[in-house]
C-alpha cells in the first residue's frame, strides 16, 4: 500500500476501485453519451482516450492529471452528479483546473446528498503508480492510501 | 481571501439562501486557486457557454429555476453561445425527428429561463459575441465572468480584458453576485508567458493549424509567440483580427490556452514586449516540419477513412462578416475554375445571427446562395455531438470541431478544393 497526500477541493471520504487516465480527461466528451442515453454506469465515451474509452467511471475512484476540453465541462460535471452518475472521488495528479473545480464545487454547494470528494496535487508519482482496479481510499484529510 | 462586509454579508445569507450559495459558490472556487479577494465584474455584458436545451441537462434547469424565484438574476445581460437547431442545415428525417423531439427538447423552455435571467436578445447567439455585429465586446482591462474558450481567449488575448477560463454555471455565478475571485488570468503575475514559442515556417502558417499546434504543446499556460508580425503586421486590423479569432480558438480547444500575446501586435505585447516573459520560459520552434507533423498526426476516426464526405462546416468559431465576403470569392473562383456551378458536398458556413443580417445586405448573399452553399447560425459543435451525426463523415476546417467531434480537419485550401472541384 502507498499513501500520497494532496489538497482537498470538497472534501468527503469514500473507498473505491481506481480507473485511471494518463491523459486529460475531456469531461464533455467522456460524460455526455452516458447522460444523454441513460448509461448508469457512466461508460466513458471519448474515443480519444484510449486509457479510459468503454470504461466505467461512475462510482469509481477517477484519477487523472486534469480535465480538458468544452468550458462546458463543469456542468457536466455538476449533471452527474445530480444524476448520481459521477465518480465515487475525483483524484487528480495536477493543481486542478478551472472546469473541474467549478463543477465539483457547484455539485457540492448547490445539490444535497452528493459525496464526491476531489483531492488535487497528489503529484505525478501518483499517476504513475496507480493502476485500474486497484483499491483506492479518500481520508478527509486528503490523504489516498492506494492498494 | 478577504471579503467586503457585502460580500461576507451575503455569504453570511442576509440577502437570502440563494444568494448565499452564490457567494459560496464563488467562495470556494476562489479559494481552489489562492484568490485573495473578490473584484467586481466590470465588463458590459456577459457570455454564457450553455446555449443548448439538451434533456440531459435538467439539473440546470432546476438550478435556473431556483435562481429565478429567488431573484437571483444576472446584474448584467448576456449573450449566449448559438443555438444547437436550425433547419437549414441539412438533417434527415430520423435526425429532425430525434433533435426536435428528443435531444434539443428543452430547447424552448430553457430560452425562456435565459430570458428571465438576462438575455441580451433574440439574436445574442453566437459564441463570436466580440464581433462588432454583436456588440458584446469589451474593454481593454475589463473584468468580465464569461465562460466559451474561444470567447475567452480572444477577449483576453485580442482585447486585453480580464477573464478565467471559466465553466458554464459559474460564468453566471460572477454575474449574479457581480464579483469574481482574483486569480489566475485576472492578476498581472497571472498574464505573464511561461513559453516562448518562434514562428519561423516559410508561409503564413494556417490560424488554426498553428493555434492546435501551440495548445498542444502549452496546454493551459501562456505562450508569448514571436514572428507572426511579418505575416499579420503589427495593426489589429479586421484581417489580423479574424486569423486571431481562429488562432486563438484552436489554442483554447486543442489546449486549454486562455491567453497568449503576440509579439508587436497583441495589446499587452505591444505595451511590454519581453517584460510579459517569466524567466525560464521554455522554447518552442515552429516551422514547415513540425506544422505539417502536427496535421499528420490528428487522428481519422470515421470507421471508412476512404468515405466521400457527407457534409462541411467552414464557421467554428462563427465567421466573421470579411470571412464570409472572402470565402463567397473563393468559392465563385473554385467552381469557375472548373465549370462546376455548385458546391459539390452540401456545405455550411456559419456565422452570428447579426453578422448574417448584414451579411444578406450586401450582394455577396446572393452570390453565395448561388453556389449552394447554406449559410447558418448554428453551433455545428452541437449539432455533431450526437450519435447519428457523429457517424456522418463531415469534414471541416475548424480544429475546434475536429478536436470534440468525429469531423476531419483539412486546411482552408484542401476544403475549398473538396467543395468545389470533388475528391474524397
Amino acid at each position: 500500500m502507498r499513501q500520497f497526500q494532496g489538497r482537498i477541493v470538497t472534501p468527503g471520504t469514500v473507498t473505491a476501485k481506481a480507473v485511471v487516465t494518463h491523459g486529460g480527461l475531456n469531461t464533455l466528451a467522456s460524460f455526455q453519451k452516458a447522460l444523454q442515453f441513460g448509461d448508469k454506469n457512466a461508460t466513458c465515451g471519448d474515443q480519444n482516450n484510449p486509457d479510459l474509452y468503454g470504461k466505467a467511471m461512475a462510482g469509481k475512484a477517477l484519477c487523472l492529471p486534469q480535465t480538458i476540453g468544452s468550458t462546458t465541462g463543469g456542468m457536466v460535471i455538476y449533471c452527474a452528479c445530480a444524476m448520481g452518475r459521477q465518480p465515487a472521488c475525483m483524484l487528480f495528479s495536477n493543481p486542478i483546473d478551472s472546469l473541474a473545480a467549478a463543477g465539483s464545487i457547484l455539485a457540492s454547494v448547490w445539490l444535497d446528498g452528493v459525496n464526491m470528494p476531489v483531492v488535487d496535487s497528489l503529484g505525478e508519482e501518483f499517476l504513475n503508480y496507480v493502476r485500474d482496479d486497484m483499491t483506492i481510499t479518500v481520508k478527509d484529510d486528503g490523504t489516498v492510501c492506494v492498494e | 481571501m478577504f471579503l467586503t462586509d457585502e460580500q461576507q454579508a451575503i455569504l453570511n445569507g442576509e440577502k437570502g439562501e440563494t444568494m448565499a450559495k452564490v457567494m459560496k459558490t464563488l467562495v470556494m472556487y476562489g479559494e481552489a486557486f489562492g484568490a485573495d479577494k473578490m473584484v467586481p465584474v466590470t465588463s458590459q455584458y456577459n457570455h454564457l457557454v450553455t446555449s443548448f436545451g439538451l434533456k440531459m441537462i435538467s439539473p440546470v434547469y432546476e438550478l435556473m429555476n431556483q435562481l429565478i424565484e429567488a431573484g437571483a438574476i444576472s446584474q448584467q445581460k448576456f449573450s449566449m453561445d448559438p443555438r444547437p437547431l436550425d433547419k437549414n442545415v441539412p438533417a434527415n428525417f430520423l435526425q429532425n425527428f430525434i433533435f426536435n423531439n428528443f435531444m434539443y427538447s428543452k430547447q424552448d423552455f430553457y430560452e425562456g429561463q435565459l430570458k428571465q435571467l438576462g438575455l441580451l436578445n433574440e439574436d445574442a447567439f453566437t459564441c463570436a459575441c466580440y464581433l462588432d455585429q454583436v456588440g458584446n465586446k469589451p474593454q481593454k482591462g475589463e473584468v468580465l465572468s464569461w465562460a466559451e474558450s474561444s470567447a475567452v481567449v480572444y477577449a483576453n488575448s485580442v482585447l486585453g480584458a480580464r477573464c478565467n477560463r471559466n465553466s458554464g454555471i459559474m460564468d453566471i455565478m460572477g454575474s449574479i453576485a457581480g464579483c469574481v475571485p482574483h486569480f489566475g488570468l485576472l492578476t498581472d503575475e497571472g498574464r505573464k508567458a511561461t513559453w516562448i514559442v518562434k514562428v519561423e515556417t516559410t508561409k503564413k502558417p494556417e490560424a488554426q493549424l498553428l493555434g492546435s499546434a501551440i495548445g498542444m504543446k502549452v496546454m493551459e499556460d501562456v505562450p508569448y509567440i514571436y514572428g507572426m508580425d511579418k505575416w499579420l503586421g503589427t495593426e489589429l486590423d479586421d484581417a489580423a483580427c479574424t486569423y486571431l479569432k481562429d488562432f486563438g480558438a484552436a489554442t483554447a480547444s486543442n489546449g486549454a490556452v486562455g491567453l497568449y500575446h503576440m509579439d508587436k501586435l497583441t495589446p499587452e505585447a505591444a505595451e511590454q514586449a519581453e517584460a510579459l516573459i517569466c524567466k525560464g520560459a521554455q522554447v518552442y520552434v515552429i516551422d514547415d516540419a513540425e506544422l505539417q507533423r502536427v496535421q499528420d498526426n490528428y487522428p481519422v476516426i470515421w470507421k471508412n477513412p476512404d468515405a466521400k464526405p457527407k457534409l462541411c462546416f467552414v464557421g467554428c468559431p462563427h465567421m466573421s462578416l470579411q470571412q464570409l465576403k472572402d470565402w463567397t470569392d473563393r468559392v465563385e473562383q473554385g467552381l469557375a475554375e472548373t465549370g462546376n456551378k455548385k458546391v459539390l458536398i452540401p456545405t455550411v458556413f456559419t456565422t452570428a445571427p447579426g453578422v448574417k443580417k448584414e451579411f444578406e445586405k450586401t450582394d455577396y448573399a446572393q452570390r453565395l446562395k448561388k453556389t449552394g452553399v447554406i449559410l447558418s447560425d448554428i453551433c455545428p459543435l452541437m449539432y455533431m455531438n450526437n450519435p447519428l451525426c457523429g457517424k456522418m463523415p463531415v469534414i471541416t476546417c475548424s480544429n475546434k470541431l475536429r478536436t470534440y467531434t468525429t469531423a476531419r480537419f483539412y486546411t482552408e485550401d484542401e476544403i475549398l478544393v473538396k467543395i468545389t472541384k470533388g475528391g474524397k
